[in-house]
């Protein structure tokens, strides 16, 4: 416990290093993903195609990933964050695509006759409706990713598993502690409040 | 292309080494699936009677999911100390989050009709469990047991964090030495090894399913 006070502004700086890595890498996930999964909403070819490859991606063994990125990317930051970015694809494609293609057809149907254009029709009709679904597949991507993150300090990106990581190396198994309930904490933080915004955006639409 | 071809050449020349590390892999994650399976589909069957019990089993299954592997593994060394015992454990405890709770899902999907007229037919309540619900609730279940092989597999890796061998071994040693060929021979393989469990238990997921319960 003394440890624990005693190195509170390291302990502190890992989970900044943690949050970072997290969101920038689940807001790079987002941005390919809206636009991927608004294009292969209403093609289910190319949908079936995007979902496959996907799956595979997030099949990979975590630490095996991040490995095979070492001889291309080099160790640090940018191989954890294009690991990070392939394991968040799967579940934030398959959610954006699924909330769009749960639009109803009449509310399609009635948008277009008031006379919107493909672009208003996404953004002023299918998107908030599709809102929700779209949340939810955040929230599961963003508590995966923060799970994932650990195994990324051993490719020298930091974070809480750095702390995980030198406690596994010197037997002391306060850092080991610290590093996995800071993570899961974080992790359960981040799942109560986006389950919050998700059932406050469902009663809105009702 | 080289870097492949070195990776096995390493194999070629170190035969015996890969041979265990495989063997390895595999005894750590059938057992601890094994271990997952024998007490996660009784634990969600018993708990779908009883909705507290319920409450509490998966909500705590949820709580442990967040915690991640990496933490997992390293949770045992201080009781458990280094090698395949405490890896074993760590990846039993990982496996069971999603046979839990596809048992329970499973089970509580069986059309209360099937059930009612399986009693009605003078079953008592374990012989509804195993004659109607349990074979209703196969396909559900066995996803459950997919998802928590997959990761079973893929945690394997991270065993090699505890002494507990594997695959992993290679990468680290790669990584610890930056030799990139020889973290090509671990992550080639146990990449290749959760695919196929992937696809295996796709595979008997289909062929387990009741016959009348296919899609197609």
């Amino acid at each position: 416990m003394t440890w624990v006070i005693r190195h509170a502004d390291d302990i502190a700086l890992a989970a900044w290093e943690h949050v970072v890595l997290v969101l920038v890498s689940v807001a790079i996930a987002f941005a390919i993903s809206l636009t991927v999964g608004v294009w292969i909403s209403r093609r289910p070819r190319a949908y079936a195609v995007v979902m496959a490859g996907t799956a595979l991606l997030y099949t990979i063994p975590s630490l095996a990933l991040f490995a095979l990125l070492i001889p291309v990317v080099g160790l640090g930051r940018p191989p954890a964050i294009i690991g990070l970015v392939a394991y968040s694809l799967l579940i934030l494609i398959r959610n954006i695509a699924t909330g769009l293609r749960e639009v109803p057809a009449d509310v399609l149907e009635a948008a277009r006759g008031m006379g919107l254009g493909r672009w208003q029709l996404l953004t002023r009709v299918e998107l908030p409706l599709a809102m929700p679904v779209i949340v939810a597949g955040l929230r599961i991507a963003t508590v995966t990713v923060i799970g994932i993150a650990t195994i990324a300090a051993y490719i020298n990106a930091g974070g809480l598993g750095a702390l995980i990581f030198s406690g596994i190396q010197q037997q002391f198994a306060t850092k080991i502690v610290v590093g996995g309930v800071g993570t899961a904490a974080m992790a359960i933080g981040v799942d109560v409040a986006l389950t919050r915004v998700e059932r406050r955006l469902r009663a809105s639409r009702a | 292309m080289t870097l492949l071809g070195a990776a096995v050449d390493y194999i070629a020349q170190n035969p015996r080494l890969f041979r265990e590390a495989l063997v390895t892999h595999l005894l750590l994650s059938g057992s601890a699936l094994l271990v997952a399976a024998a007490v996660g589909i009784p634990l969600g069957a018993a708990v779908t009677r009883r909705p507290r019990a319920a409450f509490v089993a998966l909500n705590g299954v949820n709580v442990a999911r967040t915690i991640p592997s990496l933490a997992v593994l390293a949770f045992m060394l201080p009781f458990l100390g280094i090698g395949f015992l405490p890896s074993f454990l760590a990846l039993a405890i990982l496996g069971l989050p999603p046979i839990v709770t596809n048992t329970w899902v499973g089970i509580r999907q069986v059309d209360p009709d099937a059930v009612e007229s399986a009693r009605g037919m003078g079953m008592t309540g374990s012989q509804v469990l195993r004659r109607v619900e349990l074979p209703i609730a196969v396909p559900v279940i066995l996803a459950g047991v997919r998802t928590s092989a997959v990761q079973i597999v893929a945690g394997a890796t991270l065993a090699a964090f505890i002494g507990g061998g594997g695959l992993g071994d290679f990468i680290t040693t790669g990584i610890g030495m930056m030799q990139v060929e020889l973290l090509l021979v671990g992550a080639i393989p146990v990449t290749a090894l959760a695919i196929a469990t992937e696809l295996g238990f796709s595979l008997l997921e289909r062929a387990l399913t009741p016959r009348g319960m296919r899609e197609s």
